[in-house]
């Protein structure tokens, strides 16, 4: 069975209407859990209670880069082998990666005015993250002015490929430039004690909550351009009889 | 008992963004989901 079978719009409605709701069950419980479990977490000795919104801003930017990166696939998938559920599961993607990220400029802004003593700062990091978010929000525009479905998919493709630079430069910024405000990654696989586990285990169930609300914000989402796709089909079939 | 001593302001006005945008998302998601169903199985029905 080769792996292009799922790209078929019935199977790919009938598969990912199977794991929907376990998908969304899971990103429930670890949505609440991580982020509950981490607003529970005592203050830290520096940041005082500041640090309980790393709960929010760490896996939103999580998920704003690497949404951006599951739309740059999902479009070289478009590009190279015109399935038209990839195009639609990149355009499905890019509202919920616009609000991951919004929330982690704003997140980030708000952290940053008791701990920096500013909301914002022209950091190679932040710089980065804004200019992916007005990347987003070109990609859903461009979605909604281009009337033909394929041009669309194609000119917001390229534009996918373009800000993939971004994406990358906003989660390597701070290795790439070593300067601004911005610190280092927070998690590493790298030696070294970088966070207390007394923060580090509900970030990571709050990571991975967000990640399946990601995944299940995408398939919902996808599922509703597929029938969208399906009813104009039908509604041009009607008006060419 | 939660602590957040003097960040308190800082703090509940993250987490209160954040909720309604992700609400926000949700809350629009599921509508336009539902919207899209109802118009494909009425149009199906019809015809």
């Amino acid at each position: 069975m080769s792996i292009w079978e799922y790209a078929n719009p019935v199977k790919f409605m009938r598969i990912s209407g199977a794991i929907l709701p376990w998908v969304a069950a899971g990103a429930a419980v670890c949505c609440i859990g991580g982020v509950v479990w981490g607003f529970l977490t005592p203050l830290d000795y520096r940041q005082g209670a500041t640090v309980k919104i790393i709960f929010l801003h760490v896996p939103s930017a999580l998920m704003a880069i690497n949404g951006w990166l599951m739309m740059l696939v999902a479009s070289l998938i478009w590009l190279i082998r015109r399935h038209h559920v990839s195009a639609l599961v990149a355009k499905a993607a890019a509202p919920v990666g616009a609000v991951m990220t919004l929330i982690a400029l704003v997140t980030g802004a708000i952290w940053g005015q008791p701990m920096w003593g500013t909301w914002w700062e022209w950091d190679p990091r932040l710089t980065s993250f804004l200019i992916l978010f007005l990347f987003y929000l070109g990609y859903i525009a461009l979605w909604a002015s281009v009337e033909d479905a394929d041009s669309a998919a194609d000119l917001t493709s390229v534009l996918c490929l373009v800000g993939s630079v971004f994406a990358l430069l906003s989660r390597y910024a701070v290795n790439f430039w070593n300067q601004g405000l911005h610190q280092g990654a927070s998690l590493s696989v790298a030696p070294g004690e970088r966070m207390s586990s007394v923060y580090k285990y509900p970030l990571y169930v709050s990571m991975l909550g967000f990640f399946l609300l990601f995944l299940a914000l995408v398939l919902v989402r996808t599922r509703t351009e597929i029938r969208l796709r399906r009813l104009s089909a039908l509604l041009a079939r009607e008006n060419r009889a | 008992m939660i602590e957040l001593g003097k960040y308190a302001g800082t703090v509940l006005q993250a987490y209160g963004v954040s909720l309604v945008l992700l609400l926000g998302i949700v809350v629009q998601t599921i509508r336009a989901n539902a919207r899209a169903r109802a118009a494909l199985q009425e149009h199906e029905n019809r015809g």
